[in-house]
């Protein structure tokens, strides 16, 4: 069974159905009990980092993510739900995020050329980095879709894959058996249902 | 590098996908839930679906054919058509859809579009508007092109964004079902207004007219069309190889 946090941020009819369409079981949950018995776990996330964050800590969500990540569990977060696995974000002040991969969060504004839109919103290509089980079946300069105004900045160790916007962007992140992609595999055709399929094979 | 969406529009009324010219005469076209699998399938970037229903009865079977069609078809979804309320964002948010469009709702109530970009984010929040030249200007219309509000486009468009929307989508009913082009001159005063991603919509007759767009307005972000897609008179794959080979960036 894969767990796909509820914690009242986004739309999460997609996300479910993307996994009925790959043949995994998915339960959308906010039971700190159903999400310790899942084989793996979905972060999902859309909307603004401090709101997301302040749920995800007043609810104790945050306490079970990060000890389930220490049991060695698969934790995939989606768009701002990869955010929130960092240390910290400045989008509209300073918030503390899951701190499950060391890096912060921050506006793409700050980084792209003048003249680009923002956010970046639609199909970019992926330039694979540090090689990761997602992209088992991904053939290099496969599309995804975007739609983020804030990126993840790290130590490269951890990024899986960039994109390009003007600059590259991070667009995936490893840590261990944590795992975060900035765009939605749920959006991104059969090459975003391969994605969540070679996730569903990761072992914990 | 970002690519150029190309965007399918399907016309929703009682459940089957039909296409007005010059938004008064409709032909019934095909199945919506079939239409957007075949096209997610030969490399559409995205799909509107467009409420033309007026009644409840319709409005209820709209939600059900985007919920079948969201639990089949993975690229984003836009919906427009009805949506007058915050409520309206909600029932069609949850049957799967990602971005939502308003059109004459955002006209009659200017609060809509900050309420649902606070509820949902201004990445969800889509101003479609129908613009058309009256007298050297250019006016929004309101209820499907029916009525001249008399609202300058540019700037209300701009309005709109500042208030929270996250995309344009401008209709210019001047080259709507004319099929002779994109209204190039209409969209660089759009482009140059707004920092947000513009979709062009209206006049797409055949494959050059893309081209045409993009090359005449580089900060159009995608192009919508409907018939010339569903009656076949052009492939998106043929068009998607053509700006290809144009040095357009597209997803193949």
């Amino acid at each position: 069974m894969t767990a796909i946090i509820n914690y009242g941020v986004g739309n999460l009819f997609s996300l479910e159905s993307s996994f009925n369409a790959i043949g995994y079981d998915v339960t959308i949950t906010s039971n700190p009990e159903e999400i310790r018995n899942a084989e793996r776990i979905i972060l999902p996330g859309v909307g603004a980092f401090g709101d997301a964050a302040g749920k995800l800590f007043s609810s104790g969500l945050a306490d079970v993510l990060i000890s389930e990540s220490k049991r060695g569990k698969p934790i995939l977060g989606i768009c701002l739900g990869m955010q929130l696995l960092f240390t910290k974000s400045y989008e509209f002040g300073e918030y503390d995020g899951l701190n499950l991969i060391p890096g912060e969060v921050k506006p793409i504004r700050d980084v792209i050329p003048g003249g680009l839109k923002i956010p970046q919103m639609g199909w970019n290509s992926l330039t694979f980095i540090n090689p990761s089980e997602i992209y088992s079946r991904t053939q290099k300069d496969s599309y995804v879709y975007f739609v983020h105004s804030y990126a993840a900045f790290c130590d490269g160790k951890y990024i899986t894959s960039t994109t390009d916007y003007g600059v590259p962007l991070t667009a995936s992140v490893q840590n261990g058996n944590i795992y975060g992609v900035q765009y939605h595999p749920e959006k991104s055709g059969n090459v975003g249902l391969d994605i969540l399929r070679s996730f569903c094979e990761v072992k914990s | 590098m970002i690519t150029k969406r190309i965007i399918p529009c399907l016309d929703v009324k009682d459940g089957r996908v039909v296409k007005g010219v010059n938004f008064r005469w409709l032909s019934d076209v095909n199945s919506p839930v079939e239409l957007a699998e075949y096209y997610s399938d030969n490399g559409a970037d995205e799909l509107v679906f467009y409420d033309i229903t007026a009644s409840s009865d319709g409005r209820k079977i709209f939600t059900e054919i985007l919920s079948e069609t969201a639990r089949k078809v993975f690229i984003p979804l836009t919906v427009g058509g009805g949506i007058s309320a915050v409520s309206d964002f909600e029932r069609v948010l949850s049957c799967g859809a990602d971005k939502v469009s308003v059109n004459t709702g955002a006209i009659n109530n200017p609060a809509l579009i900050p309420e649902a970009a606070k509820l949902y984010g201004s990445q969800c929040v889509v101003i479609s508007a129908d613009v058309q030249r009256v007298g050297g200007e250019f006016h929004v219309f309101a209820r499907g092109g029916r009525d001249d509000t008399g609202i300058e486009a540019v700037s209300w468009i701009r309005r709109c964004v500042d208030s929270g929307a996250g995309e344009v989508v401008l209709n210019s009913i001047d080259t709507d079902g004319v099929k002779r082009g994109f209204d190039i001159e209409m969209l660089k005063a759009v482009c140059d207004a707004v920092n947000v991603p513009v979709i062009a919509s209206g006049g797409a007759g055949c494959i050059d007219d893309f081209v045409e767009l993009f090359r005449e307005v580089p900060g159009a972000d995608a192009g919508l069309a409907a018939s010339i897609f569903h009656f076949g008179e052009v492939k998106i794959s043929d068009l998607k190889k053509t700006l290809h080979d144009e040095n357009i960036p597209v997803r193949l």
